[in-house]
């Protein structure tokens, strides 16, 4: 092969080889990722001194709590006898003090069981929903859970949520009957007619028909601390991923009066702060619904961060939506398949898929704002805090009592926040 | 005449002529129809009948509408004059309607529009399950059936992401077929293929055409469209400029547009 330009066939094929030692394994690693550049070492020092310098103030302070005391002061006598003078410590008493408050408020004591069983039997319905693998049976589970649970935490007649779950199949026999129309629409307007007339005008006297066999009720004032959080945030994170698939469908809509509306709503929802809206239904609702109706505050403040957040959880799915090609609605239209056929099994799958990020970013969103319902006076986690800094004992605590509520908060959202990374690795079809 | 590009008639399967027959039912009429996207006119007095069995290529520069063409006829596309009758049912607004003819009627597209989020063997199950209401186990054998027809039953569990083009193509061909369409339509179907994977293709349309297959396929590939088209159509600026039989098409073109056609894609 003397020259370059001859022809050339090769008569075997080169076998792959291992790449070379410095690219794999922990020094690879290291070099790659942490010392590839000059700048980037230096970034890497000046990243490990910051990591020293808060742990270096921080783990002192874990390191010297104190669980058994009982007023601020006499948390901090103790770390000085032990410590000496000038040491700091965490006066953790607090929070063991008033653990019981900060899970359940002024929930009755002989009821804690309650709240607790609804607790652990909703990872028992989420599981189905956020598992594939289980069996799908489970599912009814979850579908019976949102009545289950009200029942167990407000308490009061079993047939309240029979009679409001009976709603559903009137709107199920609704849809089903104006599934025969041509309009695609026709469908879902007659299974919210019907389940609407069931809930306004069959629901209630039924109930009074009905005995009163139950647990006993539980106002909604005596709610409070994470089990309020949870309550409000679960709820409304339940109900907002529907209503802002409908919303989203529904601005996409060819039906200009469906358009408007969900266009409307959207936009004035997002226009407004979710202070004013809980303002308005802890105050201002009160005043247009007829006297003596005792519309109950905290279904309020959820029916208010539900719609909250449905806007928000609109226009991220809308932005799934308007990523999909056009050849997905063509591709399912032309095998025949109807309007909702081609939403629930072609389009939403894959659009809720792109919108996961945003999806979840919504219900961390949510969940972290149930917490201004304080300022409307319940007694969620910061309400309490404030009662607690009211007390003599422990006037003047800061970092114990907010670190606290954000260490609770933080596991919940960094939880959902896995999740939704999980899911999205599951769901990765399209490059494998 | 030269010899077509990019694939010869040759290089295909020959088709016995006693087995490309055709019925005298009609399958597809187009009467008069008219189509406007705003004020541009897209489509300008189609007439067209289709006959039950019968194979038509549709050819033209792009823009020249014969995309728009097909998909009239399954209303992905709506025209706002003149009737498109299909199998019978003319093509209204009503939804009912519309949704019977597209299950009647299979369409495979340029970039294949498969589900990414279904595998292949979910792909071809769907619409039999929800909209023909077949019995899952009964609609995977079928499916079954017609990937082993485009021969490739061992991708069933894939993605569609994990296919090539070629493949991907086959299974959305295959899907259409789960539906037992009475005609089918296909949009360039490749167009968007590799060459070496445009064969594959071509091979399993053939065969279909073979089974009688009624069949609307705009294509640029002549070698195709000598070897089974019982009639071509040649379109420009949105109207059908002549159709003749295959043979006298490319021999003895008769219209200046369609001349300067063939030259510009045979020519070289």
């Amino acid at each position: 092969m003397a020259n370059q330009a001859m022809p050339f066939s090769r008569s075997e094929m080169l076998p792959p080889e291992p790449p070379p030692g410095s690219a794999v394994g922990v020094v690879g690693w290291l070099r790659a990722n942490l010392f590839s550049s000059i700048g980037n070492s230096i970034l890497t020092i000046l990243a490990l001194a910051l990591i020293w310098l808060v742990l270096s103030h921080v783990w002192p302070w874990l390191a010297h709590a104190v669980w058994n005391a009982d007023s601020y002061a006499q948390c901090r006598q103790i770390i000085a006898d032990t410590w000496g003078p000038d040491a700091g410590g965490a006066c953790l008493a607090v929070i063991r003090e008033r653990w019981k408050q900060f899970m359940f408020g002024f929930y009755p004591i002989e009821a804690y069981w309650r709240p607790t069983l609804a607790f652990i039997l909703m990872f028992v319905a989420l599981a189905p929903i956020l598992f594939s693998a289980l069996p799908r049976k489970m599912l009814w589970f979850s579908l019976i859970f949102p009545g289950l649970a009200y029942w167990l935490l407000w308490g009061g007649s079993i047939f309240v949520p029979i009679v409001i779950y009976a709603g559903f199949a009137a709107g199920w026999l609704g849809f089903h009957l104006g599934a025969r129309a041509s309009a695609a629409f026709v469908a879902p307007l007659l299974a919210a007619v019907f389940a609407l007339v069931w809930w306004f005008f069959i629901a209630s006297p039924l109930i009074n028909l009905l005995p009163d066999i139950g647990l006993m009720p539980v106002q909604s004032k005596q709610f409070g601390g994470f089990m309020l959080s949870v309550t409000i945030g679960v709820t409304g994170i339940a109900f907002s991923l529907p209503l802002g698939v409908l919303l989203a469908l529904g601005r996409r809509s060819d039906l200009v009066f469906v358009k408007a509306i969900c266009v409307g709503f959207i936009e004035f929802i997002r226009g407004v702060p979710l202070i004013a809206l809980l303002l308005v239904a802890s105050f201002l609702l009160n005043i247009f619904m007829p006297p003596g109706t005792n519309f109950d505050i905290i279904l309020r403040v959820i029916i208010m961060v539900t719609l909250f957040s449905a806007a928000y959880m609109a226009e991220v799915i809308r932005g799934g939506l308007a990523a999909l090609p056009r050849g997905q609605y063509e591709g399912a239209d032309a095998l025949g398949l109807n309007f909702w056929q081609a939403t629930r099994l072609v389009i939403m799958p894959q659009a809720l898929k792109i919108s996961i990020p945003g999806i979840v970013n919504t219900f961390i969103g949510l969940f972290k704002d149930t917490t201004l319902v304080a300022i409307i006076g319940l007694l969620d986690p910061i309400g309490l805090i404030t009662s607690i800094r009211a007390n003599a004992a422990w006037n003047g605590m800061v970092w114990e009592l907010y670190g606290f509520v954000a260490v609770l908060f933080f596991v919940c959202c960094f939880g959902m926040s896995k999740y939704s990374q999980y899911l999205e690795r599951k769901l990765r079809t399209d490059h494998r | 005449m030269s010899e077509p590009h990019p694939l010869d008639a040759s290089d295909l399967e020959p088709v016995h002529p006693d087995r490309l027959k055709v019925s005298d039912q009609v399958a597809i009429q187009i009467i008069e129809m008219n189509k406007w996207y705003g004020q541009f006119h897209v489509l300008r007095d189609i007439n067209l009948t289709v006959n039950r069995g019968e194979r038509i290529v549709i050819a033209g520069p792009s823009g020249s509408g014969k995309s728009t063409l097909i998909r009239c006829v399954n209303r992905l596309e709506e025209h706002q004059k003149g009737k498109i009758i299909v199998d019978g049912t003319e093509l209204t607004s009503d939804l009912k309607n519309i949704d019977k003819i597209r299950s009647e009627v299979g369409m495979v597209f340029q970039h294949f529009n498969l589900f990414p989020h279904l595998t292949i063997l979910e792909n071809c199950t769907l619409a039999p399950i929800w909209v023909r209401k077949v019995p899952k186990k009964e609609a995977e054998e079928t499916a079954m059936h017609f990937l082993r027809k485009v021969k490739i039953p061992e991708q069933a569990n894939k993605y569609p992401g994990q296919l090539s083009g070629g493949q991907q193509q086959r299974v959305a061909i295959a899907r259409s077929l789960c539906m037992k369409p009475r005609i089918m339509l296909f949009d360039e179907p490749t167009s968007a293929l590799d060459p070496e994977m445009i064969k594959e293709v071509l091979d399993t349309m053939i065969e279909l055409a073979e089974e009688g297959m009624t069949m609307l396929c705009v294509t640029h590939e002549m070698g195709f469209a000598q070897a089974v088209a019982n009639r071509v159509i040649f379109m420009d600026q949105g109207q059908i400029v002549e159709q003749n039989e295959p043979r006298e098409f490319f021999n003895n073109p008769r219209n200046e547009r369609t001349k300067l056609f063939l030259s510009q894609i045979l020519g070289h």
